[in-house]
């Protein structure tokens, strides 16, 4: 593992006309990372993961992926270049498991051999037995094997950084926990780079390396899991103060 | 039934879908490729669209003599008719080919975009395969109500089983104006029941 950034944000800034969402954000993320950007709805963190792939413009500042500004990349290349995975998966639904995981090394041309071994490898690292899951299509799936394939197909072609925006917000606690752990494991396991975007702080606290706190389009708090309990900003002991114990039966 | 008339049922049957036929196409082709540029174009969609929809309200028989004089797409025969009958097609064959393509989930547009994914490869592999159901069921709508509209454009020498309707109006003989209606009937069902199975086969999943 080196030191070296693989990304590297320097004052970015994202408006729509007046309305300013991200503002002067500074912010390089060192391989095998997993940096956590933490926020209430609208403070700005799913748009920065937005704008860290292309999907949106930002007005100012500069974005490096891999050693080379964004501008010198070809979009759709840097993309396939970072595992994306959202809220609600994603999947397409007239695909089945296996093509949804294999979409990306398809685009990138591999041979149809090396793609059916990585889909199988891939679904058994995800905790999907494959003879089981690779012909079913995502209506088949619960929530939590959902998620698990959007996982697969984001890691499908080993991109060096990937791209979380809420991955299990929308799944009950014990799943939640489930895929929590498997996510450290895989990341343990792969040293895969990551930002990873939420509202949740137990979720901040025991999955990243760094916490970024996002308060109105602006970094609040930049720290460790550990530097962050102590951490003083207003929006920082809010969001501390929901892990109080007074709220735990006696 | 004596031989000559059964022969003239078929012949003028097969007129009839020939009529269809082409004006499906035309107006699939027109519609179709319409679709997928007007579903980026919010402002221009509610002009194309209600520009089907005004062509929709104008009463067919109006339609065909409104054509009639105008040079060039207009005069008695075919041509006039299928130019009449596209008008119609038009809009069923553009409003659920849009509404498909525009019902794509967002999140599954997303994750393609994100993914890396080319705007040609989303458009082909992703929206018109999930906007395939809508596009067929306007097919579907559009050949039905051509069926029956189509009856209409022997008023203007398009020919077809209108002929027999028309012919039967005018001797006050109901047995040739059935000649012409049952078998436009029947071919409606068989064309609506046919896409309706088209439909439930491609459906994704």
């Amino acid at each position: 593992m080196s030191g070296d950034p693989i990304l590297e944000i320097r004052n970015l800034s994202y408006a729509i006309g007046e309305r300013t969402i991200l503002r002067d954000i500074s912010l390089s993320v060192r391989e095998g990372e997993t940096v956590v950007l933490l926020g209430r709805s609208g403070s700005g963190k799913t748009t920065f993961l937005k704008a860290v792939n292309g999907l949106v413009r930002p007005t100012s500042g500069e974005i490096r992926f891999e050693g080379k500004a964004s501008s010198e990349w070809d979009i759709i290349h840097l993309r396939r270049r970072m595992g994306y995975v959202i809220q609600d998966a994603g999947l397409f639904p007239h695909w089945t498991v296996a093509a949804n995981v294999g979409l990306v090394p398809r685009l990138e041309n591999w041979d149809a051999q090396r793609i059916e071994q990585r889909i199988d490898a891939l679904l058994r690292q995800v905790g999907l037995e494959p003879a089981e899951f690779r012909n079913r299509y995502p209506r088949q799936l619960s929530g939590g094997q959902k998620q698990r394939v959007g996982i697969a197909r984001a890691l499908a072609a080993d991109p060096p950084l990937m791209l979380l925006d809420e991955p299990f917000a929308a799944l009950d606690p014990i799943t939640r926990f489930d895929l929590q752990r498997q996510f450290l494991e895989l990341r343990n396991t792969m040293h895969k780079t990551a930002l990873f975007v939420t509202h949740d702080i137990r979720e901040a606290l025991m999955l990243a390396s760094r916490v970024v706190l996002f308060k109105d389009g602006m970094v609040d708090v930049l720290a460790t899991p550990a530097e962050f309990l102590a951490a003083k900003t207003p929006e920082a002991s809010a969001f501390l103060a929901s892990l109080d114990d007074r709220w735990r039966p006696a | 039934m004596n031989g000559q008339l059964a022969s003239e049922i078929l012949a003028l049957t097969l007129e009839h879908l020939e009529l269809v036929l082409i004006t499906i196409a035309v107006a699939a082709a027109v519609a179709l490729p319409g679709a997928v540029f007007l579903a980026q174009r919010p402002r221009l969609r509610r002009w194309a669209v209600g520009f089907a929809n005004v062509a929709q309200t104008i009463p067919s028989l109006a339609l065909f003599g409104f054509l009639l004089p105008i040079p060039l797409i207009g005069g008695i025969g075919i041509r006039t008719a299928i130019i009449a009958l596209c008008l119609y097609a038009l809009l069923p064959i553009l409003r659920n080919a849009l509404v498909g393509l525009i019902g794509v989930d967002p999140s599954v547009r997303e994750s393609a975009v994100a993914m890396g994914m080319t705007p040609q490869q989303v458009l082909w592999q992703v929206e018109l395969p999930l906007a395939v159901p809508s596009i067929v069921a306007g097919l579907r709508i559009a050949t039905v109500t051509t069926i029956g509209t189509a009856t209409i454009a022997a008023a203007i020498g398009g020919g077809g089983l209108g002929v027999f309707i028309f012919r039967g109006i005018s001797m006050v003989d109901m047995p040739t104006v059935l000649a012409g209606a049952v078998p436009a009937a029947i071919m409606a069902l068989l064309a609506d029941e046919g896409l309706e199975w088209i439909e439930r086969r491609l459906s994704p999943g």
